[in-house]
């Protein structure tokens, strides 16, 4: 990978975060960046607090300690409807669709932020309504055209295969044109030929569209070929940070993940 | 032939100056179906034509073009002949090692593909291939970092300045190209040996469409869906030759998944289509069916029961008792139309199927439905033409009678011999294969055994070297038999055994979609395709199919020795890409018999288990091992029933 993407600006920036509930501390003293059109991945085994993280990072949790950068501006907490509107989108590790709606309409609701017609304009379908209806569907077309996904557009997404709706839940966050995009395994559940298809399409939305990409993954083929960076966590720790092949050499990396002996 | 419309590019030029505002190309994108007119196409084509030209693409070179079925890649064809060079048009799903050798038999300088998929593949392919030197890709998806490639907008710019510069240039070159040039390379499918290139002339195709327009009275009026692999001769000749002489409207599905929606949205007049896509069409109709409440499912029975009965003589024309037409035009009301609106084929006049034998109830079930579906004959040595079936004399077990312009005799061991125009004008680099193929007095040996009727329509009965005798000297035609179980819904290939041997046994391919269903239905588990085709349930269902078609093997008179005594499931599908199938998915049996020898001598054994390794290749490229413990099941057989008495 290159590493000419992993010298641009910072984009998000967290600092000495730490979140607990209760006496369990999910996270502590987590530091960590993400450069302008990079790939990060978050590794570590169970219970990490790999999800925690990127729950803090679209304001989903709120953590007792430590500030967040975005795009320059630092804030003690992010809430999800102000990150959502500043450009993060974000797939969940259990599939959150509307399971009775077409693969089109689930899409088209990553378009609802930049609704701006009224409820009324809505209703009677005239004026600004119907041009950003045509504007947002078109805008979806796209989207399903970039994750191949037209023999489905009609149909309800209950009734699509797991590894689909995957690709459908990437395309309702596509379809939000976000900055830094949020993936919480994408690729879990999946057989290889699926897998393949995702990297490709992972790899293909950075570059087309130079979006940000944060990713939480266990297969570590994957994650050692596709992102720029990647930063490990263990008992909501940052036990390390850097290259895949950095990380690949980091001893206590590799005792996190084969276990060592107290 | 008119000779200002002898090739290809000055069709195109008429169509442009006849029905300039007429739509010529559809392909649906965004979800939405954008128009091409007839002079849009000829400016398109002009200015591909010009960037090949400016970047050095001579007269007589080759122009590979590999994917799915683009407007742009029809496009490339007309503009390559343009310049008097020739298409080599490529299966666009063959791996990275069958391109190698395409692109090397044909001396490939200039090849345009559909996308990164074709691009990763032609670039796998390239070092081995050092004619290679152009490579130019139609969707730029994903293809900004890649070097040595360069997308088809570009060349497009290039050629508009080299049109500007050069005006006349397009025009000459037109007027250059003469009838007996070879306008594409055809590559056959590969069922004996490696593919081999067919070279067919501007004239031979121009003149097989236009028969086969006169025949079928196609005009510009008409609309098919492109769908077929375009390197296949079937798809040159409906999608482009005919296109290209009836003027008439392509339409480019979305993508090919989308192909049965976009068939429903386009409702093409005209309609080809191979017989296992008809099987497929109807196999998903009756799992629908199944699934179907009580009420539909007996509705559904009791009308196809009365298309069966009277459909295929109204479609003819023929007398039907007016209770029946009654009962037929109730039934076209609560199901036949609907069905044939969910097909897409309401609007069809014409249907053809070729390319295989088609089961005869399958044949007959579209045909009851109002369907004008017919059979032709050809290959694509032929252009695809050599016999149509005509309106009103369709006939189940024939492929219709000589296509006009055609000669057909048949030689003394039954193999079809064929003249016309519509011959190869030669093998490319193959002058022996020429002449093996082409005897002294023109004909072209077909490889096809086949007999002329009383009625003077031909039938095919199987390969000439396919057919065989059994060693009690009975007739054994292994197509016919495999026909007759592919027809079931639940079997998805087969493969018979019985040349020179006592008895007649068979592998099977279980239809995942089908089975997979009915094993639902049926609450029986399964973790995939070896587990589910090893169950004893689907044994059973299968064995019941197998039955079936001994039973009716065994009122055959002549065939009633060929019924089918043990078989296997076999434990993986059989693909193109271990070669077990040709690209059009026929059977390669001489291959199978070499590869699964283990099998067949347990079938022919009384062992009932038989342990096999086999060695699969994945779609992405990477290959593993599939090991299966066989069983091998009895099939019920029936004493031959006394030959029925003379009709």
């Amino acid at each position: 990978m290159s590493t000419a993407r992993s010298s641009g600006a910072v984009v998000l920036q967290l600092d000495n975060i730490s979140l607990s509930f209760g006496g369990v501390k999910a996270l502590t003293g987590i530091s960590f960046e993400v450069r302008e059109h990079e790939i990060r991945a978050i590794i570590g085994p169970n219970g990490a607090g790999k999800s925690s993280l990127l729950n803090v990072i679209n304001g989903v949790y709120h953590p007792q300690q430590g500030t967040i950068t975005f795009r320059g501006e630092v804030r003690r907490d992010m809430n999800t409807h102000r990150a959502a509107a500043q450009g993060i989108a974000r797939t969940f590790q259990n599939i959150a669709l509307f399971k009775g709606m077409s693969v089109l309409d689930n899409i088209l609701t990553g378009r609802n932020l930049r609704m701006r017609a009224t409820f009324i304009e809505q209703a009677i379908y005239l004026g600004r309504a119907r041009r950003e209806e045509i504007e947002n569907r078109r805008k979806v077309e796209e989207v399903i055209d970039f994750l191949e996904i037209q023999h489905i557009r009609k149909t309800p997404v209950g009734k699509l295969p797991y590894g689909l709706q995957k690709r459908v839940e990437l395309a309702r966050a596509l379809a939000a044109e976000p900055i830094l995009l949020l993936l919480d395994e994408p690729m879990a559940g999946m057989n290889v030929e699926e897998k393949q298809d995702m990297c490709r399409f992972v790899l293909d939305v950075n570059e087309q569209y130079g979006t940000t990409i944060v990713l939480i993954e266990h297969d570590m083929g994957v994650v050692m070929d596709i992102s720029d960076r990647v930063a490990v966590l263990d008992y909501g720790k940052k036990i390390g940070d850097g290259t895949p092949d950095e990380v690949r050499g980091n001893q206590a990396v590799i005792d996190a993940y084969l276990g060592v002996a107290n | 032939m008119e000779a200002g419309l002898a090739t290809f590019p000055r069709l195109l030029l008429e169509h442009a100056h006849v029905r300039g505002e007429r739509p010529a190309t559809r392909e649906k994108d965004l979800g939405i179906w954008q128009t091409w007119t007839w002079s849009q196409v000829a400016d398109e084509v002009r200015a591909l034509a010009c960037g090949l030209a400016a970047l050095g693409f001579k007269r007589g070179m080759r122009l590979a073009i590999i994917g799915d079925n683009r407007p742009r890649l029809y496009w490339s064809m007309t503009a390559a002949q343009a310049l008097g060079g020739i298409a080599v048009p490529m299966y666009q799903d063959a791996p990275a090692a069958e391109f190698a050798y395409v692109l090397n038999d044909a001396e490939i300088v200039y090849a345009i593909v559909e996308d990164q998929e074709q691009v990763d593949k032609i670039l796998e392919a390239a070092p081995q291939v050092p004619s290679l030197k152009h490579i130019y890709y139609d969707d730029p998806r994903g293809l900004r970092n890649y070097e040595g490639v360069t997308g088809v907008d570009h060349l497009l710019e290039i050629g508009h300045a080299f049109d500007l510069e050069h005006p006349d240039f397009y025009n000459d070159e037109v007027a250059r190209g003469r009838p007996d040039d070879v306008s594409i390379v055809l590559y056959t499918s590969g069922t004996t040996g490696k593919p081999k290139g067919v070279c067919q002339t501007h004239a031979a195709f121009i003149t097989s469409a236009q028969g086969g327009c006169g025949f079928d009275k196609l005009d510009s009026r008409d609309s098919i869906l492109s769908y077929l692999p375009m390197a296949w001769v079937g798809d040159h000749l409906f999608s482009y030759a005919q296109w290209l002489v009836a003027g008439f409207t392509i339409n480019c599905p979305e993508s090919g998944d989308t192909v049965m929606t976009d068939l429903r949205e386009i409702g093409p007049t005209y309609y080809f289509a191979p017989p296992r896509v008809f099987e497929n069409l109807l196999t998903q109709v009756m799992i629908r069916m199944e699934d179907a409440s009580a009420v539909k499912r007996r509705l559904f029975r009791y009308f196809t029961d009365v298309a069966r009965r009277c459909g295929a003589a109204i479609l003819d024309r023929k007398r039907v008792a007016a209770s029946d037409r009654l009962l037929y035009a109730l039934g076209n009301l609560l199901v036949y139309a609907p069905l044939r609106n969910v097909l897409g084929m309401s609007r069809i006049r014409v249907a053809y199927t070729a390319g295989a034998a088609i089961g005869p109830d399958l044949f007959r079930f579209y045909r009851s439905i109002g369907i004008n579906l017919k059979q032709l004959y050809g290959s694509t040595e032929t252009c695809a033409y050599v016999c149509l079936q005509p309106d009103g004399g369709v006939k189940f077990d024939t492929v219709g009678q000589a296509a006009p312009g055609v000669e057909i005799k048949i030689a003394e061991g039954g193999e079809v011999l064929v003249r016309g125009p519509m011959l190869l004008k030669e093998y490319y680099k193959r002058p022996d294969a020429t002449v093996e193929s082409i005897d002294a007095e023109g004909f072209f040996h077909t490889g096809d055994a086949g007999l002329i009727d009383d009625s003077g329509q031909l039938k095919i009965i199987d390969r000439a070297k396919d057919v065989g005798k059994m060693s009690g000297g009975a007739l054994f035609a292994p197509n016919y038999i495999e026909n007759k179980l592919k027809f079931f819904p639940h079997i998805k290939e087969a493969v018979a055994f019985g040349n020179a041997r006592d008895k007649v046994c068979a592998f099977v391919n279980i239809d995942m979609g089908s089975v997979g269903n009915w094993a639902e239905r049926r609450g029986i588990a399964y973790s995939g395709y070896t587990d589910l085709g090893a169950k004893p349930e689907v044994y059973r269902l299968i064995g019941e199919c197998v039955a079936q078609v001994n039973a009716e093997l065994a009122r055959e008179g002549p065939l009633a020795a060929s019924q089918i005594h043990r078989f296997i499931i076999l434990h993986k599908e059989l693909d193109p890409d271990d070669d077990e199938l040709t690209r059009t998915r026929k059977v390669r049996r001489n291959f199978i018999a070499e590869k699964y020898a283990v099998l067949i001598d347990a079938l022919y054994s009384d062992k009932d288990v038989q342990h096999i390794e086999t060695l699969v290749k994945f779609e992405d490229g990477r290959s593993g091992m599939v090991a299966a413990d066989l069983r091998i099941e009895e099939a019920k057989t029936l004493p031959a029933a006394a030959a029925r008495e003379a009709a």
